[in-house]
C-alpha cells in the first residue's frame, strides 16, 4: 500500500542522510522523496511516498520520530490532503502528429515549455495517478526523456 | 569570557561533570589534549580506541553515568566504531568525541579524514559535526541530553581541529539546549495503566519479562515491589541480570536461547506476559509465530519503536520503566486482596518446572567451565561486578553467576562484542573503585583487546580476570557440533601452542596463574582478590564442553537441546 508522509524536520546538515538512511537500513522502499523548505526557514518539509504495509508503516511513523532532527510526522491519506506532483516530458513530436499531442497536453491543462527540433517539452501537474495517465499517452510517440519531482501534499482544510 | 573551542569543549564536560575520558590522542584532536592537561577530568589512555569505548561504555553500565570516549580523526574514529555500535544495541548513554580535519578541506580526503558522523549514522541515537566553535557549549549539553534521556544511546561529537583551534565567547551560566523534535515521552497513558491493572488482576498464569530498560531506568525496586505484590514470578534478559534478585524465590533466571528450561516453559505457557524495559528480541523468543501463544501481553517500553514490533501487544505502555512500575503498583494495591490463592497452582507447576529441569554444574573428573564460575560465585559470595566477554562464557556466567543487584552483570548483549571484556571491567572499576570486578572471558574473546593489560596495570586497576580456556572459540565450535557435522572450520585456537597467557599477562606487568584442577580454582581466586593490579587467571577447561539448555535458532521456546 502508499502512503504519503509528511515530515518536518530541522533545517540542518545531513538530515536527509538521516531519512534517506533510515528507510535503507529497515527495508522501507520509497517510492519518492521531496524535500524544500517550509514557510518556516528553520524547517523543511520532505514528503516521502512509501510502499509498504500497515504494520510496516506504523514503524516507519516510530522510527522517523526517533530521529533527533524530525519534529513532525504526518501520515496523508488521499482524502484528507491535496497531493501534487510535476512531471516534465520530453517527447518525439513529427509535424503530422503535433497537433494530437497539444490536445493531449490541453486536456491534461499541461503546457508546452520548449519546442525542439522534432520535439516537444512539456510540463504537468497533478496528482500521480494523473501524471502516470499522461505518460501513457504520450508513450506511443515515443518519450525521449522524463523527469518526476516526486509528490508534495498538504493537509485539506 | 573568551576561550577557545578545545577549552570550550573541556569547560562543558566539566560542567556536566564528567570525571574521567578514555581515550587516545591524536593530530586532529591534540588542541582538546592540550588543554585537557590542565582539566581536574582524569583521563584514561587505553591502548587502542576500541578499549577506549568500551572502557567508557563498561563505565556507564556500571555507574549509570554517561560515559565519554575520544579518539583522534580517521583511524582514531574509525577504531571507535565497534564500541559505539555495541553501546548502541545496548542502549547505553555513551559520548564519543573524535577529532575531525578543518572544516575547509572535509570532502577532500585529506590526511586522516573519514566521514565519521556518515560511518557511525546507523549505530548512533544522534551526532554533530561541529562547524563553529560557538555552538560547543550547546552541542555538548544536546549531547549528553540526548545520550542519558529516553531511551539512551551513544551519541557522537565530530570536531574539527579549526574549530577546536577557533575562538567564542563560552557564557557560563548558559545550557540551553534547542532540540524540538526530540521529546521522549515518559508518563504512562493513565488509561493504559489501568487497563494493565485489570489484565494483571485477572491472569491465572502470568510472568514478569524484564529486560535492560529495567536497570537503564533504575527501577529494580518498583520491579521487586511489584512481583512481592502480585506473586508474580520474574525472568530477566541477559542485560537485565539483577534487575530482579536472582536468588529470589520468585526468580526464574534468564530466558531465552540459553536461558533456563523453567523460564522459557513460563513464557510459552503463560497467560499473561508483563514486559518491561524489553524487546522480544530473537534471542528471546525463539520462533515467533509459536511463541507464548496463550499469553495476553503487556509491553511498557521508554521506545514507543519497539511497541508491537516483533510481537503484538494488547496493553501497550509506553514510558519510562520506573515511573510506570510506580503507578501500576498505586493502581494495583487496592485491589490485591485475595490474589495469592489464585496463583498456587502456577507456582506448583513452576516449582514443579524448577525442580525437574535444575541449572547444575555438571560433575566430572576434569575441570568443567561451569564449576570454575560457580566457584567465582561462591569466593566472591554473589558480590562481583562481573563483566563477560562474548561466548560460551559469558552464557556461562550468567547461567551460574546468580546476580542480585542491577549494575552488577555487565555484558554485550544485542551486539555480542567479542574484546568487550577487559576494557569494559576496565571502565567499570575505574567507575565504582570499591566494588570487587570480574572479568570472565574466553581464549578468543581476550585476545581482542589484550593490550588493555597495560592500561590496567598502569592505572592499578584491581581486576581478576579469568580465562575460561577451552582452547576454542567455544560457542561457535559449538554450533559446528549440532548444526554443521562437528566440521570444525577455524575454531580450533591451539591451545598450548599460543599464545601463554601467564606470560602474557606478566609481560605487561600484571599477575598471572594457571590452573588445570578443581582444588586449584578456589585457592587461585582467593589469592587473586587479595593481589593488587589485574591478575589473570588461565583456567584449562574442558575443551567441548557445550552450553545447554539451548533453544536452537529458528526452533520455538520450549523446544530446548538438553532442557
Ligand atoms: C568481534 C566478534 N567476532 C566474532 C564473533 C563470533 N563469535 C561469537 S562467540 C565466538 C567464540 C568466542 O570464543 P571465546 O572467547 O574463546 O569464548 P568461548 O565461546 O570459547 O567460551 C565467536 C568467534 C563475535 N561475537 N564477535
Ligand atoms: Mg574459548
Amino acid at each position: 500500500m502508499k502512503h504519503t508522509l509528511s515530515v518536518l524536520v530541522e533545517n540542518k546538515p545531513g538530515v536527509l542522510a538521516r531519512v534517506a538512511g533510515l528507510f535503507s537500513r529497515r527495508g522501507f522502499n520509497i517510492d519518492s522523496l521531496a524535500v524544500g523548505v517550509t514557510e518556516k526557514p528553520e524547517i523543511s518539509r520532505m514528503t516521502v511516498v512509501v510502499d509498504v504495509e500497515e504494520h510496516s508503516l506504523e514503524q516507519v511513523y516510530k522510527q522517523l520520530n526517533k530521529l533527533i532532527n524530525v519534529i513532525k510526522v504526518i501520515d496523508l491519506p488521499d482524502a484528507n490532503s491535496v497531493q501534487r506532483e510535476l512531471v516534465l516530458v520530453k517527447v518525439k513530436a513529427e509535424p503530422r502528429n503535433r497537433a494530437e499531442i497539444i490536445e493531449i497536453v490541453e486536456i491534461f491543462r499541461g503546457k508546452i515549455v520548449d519546442v525542439g527540433k522534432g520535439t516537444l517539452s512539456v510540463e504537468v501537474t497533478g496528482p500521480g495517478s494523473k501524471l502516470s495517465a499522461f505518460e501513457e499517452l504520450l508513450r506511443p510517440y515515443g518519450v525521449e526523456e522524463l523527469v518526476r519531482t516526486g509528490t508534495i501534499a498538504l493537509p485539506r482544510g | 569570557m573568551k576561550m577557545t573551542g578545545a577549552q570550550a569543549i573541556i569547560k562543558s564536560l566539566e560542567n556536566e561533570g564528567v570525571e574521567v575520558i578514555f581515550g587516545y590522542p591524536g593530530g586532529q584532536i591534540m588542541p582538546v589534549y592540550d588543554v585537557l592537561l590542565d582539566s581536574k577530568i582524569r583521563h584514561i589512555l587505553t591502548r587502542h580506541e576500541q578499549g577506549a569505548a568500551h572502557a567508557a561504555d563498561g563505565y556507564a553500565r556500571a555507574t549509570g553515568k554517561v560515559g565519554v570516549c575520544m579518539a583522534t580523526s580517521g583511524p582514531g574514529a574509525t577504531n571507535l566504531v565497534t564500541g559505539i555500535a555495541t553501546a548502541a544495541m545496548d542502549s547505553i548513554p555513551l559520548i564519543a568525541i573524535s577529532g575531525q580535519v578543518a572544516t575547509h578541506v572535509i570532502g577532500t580526503d585529506a590526511f586522516q579524514e573519514a566521514d565519521t558522523t556518515g560511518i557511525t549514522l546507523p549505530i548512533v541515537k544522534h551526532s554533530f559535526l561541529v562547524k563553529d566553535p560557538a555552538d560547543i557549549p550547546e552541542t555538548v549539553a544536546e549531547a549528553f541530553l540526548i545520550a542519558s534521556t529516553g531511551r539512551k544511546g551513544p551519541v557522537v561529537i565530530d570536531l574539527p581541529s579549526d574549530v577546536s583551534r577557533g575562538e567564542l565567547d563560552f557564557k557560563v551560566t548558559e545550557k540551553r539546549t534547542r532540540l524540538p523534535g526530540y521529546k521522549p515521552t515518559t508518563a504512562g497513558h493513565a488509561r493504559q495503566i489501568k487497563a494493565a491493572a485489570k489484565m494483571i488482576l485477572a491472569a491465572k498464569k502470568p510472568v514478569i519479562y524484564a529486560g535492560g530498560g529495567v536497570i537503564a531506568a533504575g527501577a529494580s525496586n518498583e520491579l521487586r515491589e511489584l512481583s512481592r505484590l502480585l506473586e508474580f514470578p520474574v525472568t530477566t534478559t541477559l542485560l537485565a541480570k539483577g534487575a530482579f534478585p536472582e536468588t529470589h524465590r520468585l526468580s526464574l533466571g534468564m530466558l531465552g536461547m540459553h536461558g533456563t528450561s523453567y523460564a522459557n516453559y513460563v513464557m510459552m505457557e503463560a497467560d499473561l506476559i508483563v514486559a518491561v524495559g524489553a524487546r522480544f528480541d530473537d534471542r528471546i523468543t525463539g520462533r515467533l509465530d509459536t511463541f507464548a501463544p496463550h499469553a495476553k501481553k503487556i509491553h511498557i517500553d521508554i521506545d514507543p519503536a519497539e511497541i508491537g514490533k516483533n510481537v503484538p501487544v494488547d496493553v501497550p505502555i509506553v514510558g519510562d520503566a520506573r515511573g510506570v512500575l510506580k503507578e501500576l503498583i498505586a493502581a494495583l494495591k487496592p485491589l490485591e486482596e485475595g490474589r495469592r490463592k489464585g496463583l498456587s497452582a502456577w507456582h506448583e507447576q513452576i516449582k514443579k518446572w524448577k525442580k525437574e529441569y535444575p541449572l547444575v554444574v555438571p560433575v566430572g573428573d576434569n575441570l568443567k567451565p561451569q564449576f570454575v564460575i560457580d566457584e567465582i560465585y561462591r569466593v566472591t559470595k554473589g558480590d562481583a561486578i562481573v563483566v563477560t566477554d562474548v561466548g560460551q562464557q559469558q552464557m556461562w556466567a550468567a547461567q551460574f553467576y546468580k546476580t542480585t543487584k542491577p549494575r552488577y552483570f555487565i555484558s554485550s548483549g544485542g551486539l555480542g562484542t567479542m574484546g568487550f571484556g577487559l576494557p569494559a571491567s576496565i571502565g567499570a572499576k575505574i567507575g565504582r573503585p570499591e566494588a570487587t570486578v570480574v572479568t570472565i572471558t574466553g581464549d578468543g574473546s581476550i585476545q581482542m583487546n589484550s593490550q588493555e593489560l597495560a592500561t590496567a596495570v598502569l592505572n592499578e586497576v584491581d581486576l581478576t580476570v579469568a580465562i575460561i580456556n577451552n582452547g576454542y572459540l567455544g560457542m561457535v565450535r559449538q554450533w559446528q557440533e549440532l548444526f554443521f557435522n562437528r566440521r570444525y572450520s577455524h575454531t580450533n585456537l591451539r591451545r598450548g601452542e599460543s599464545p601463554d597467557f601467564v606470560k602474557l599477562v606478566e609481560a605487561y606487568g600484571g599477575t598471572g596463574m594457571r590452573v588445570f584442577s578443581q582444588e586449584e580454582v578456589e585457592p587461585a581466586l582467593k589469592k587473586a582478590l587479595k593481589t593488587r593490579g589485574p591478575v589473570l587467571i588461565d583456567f584449562i577447561v574442558e575443551q567441548e564442553e557445550n552450553v545447554f539448555p539451548m533453544v536452537a535458532p529458528g526452533a520455538s521456546l520450549d523446544d530446548m537441546i538438553g532442557g
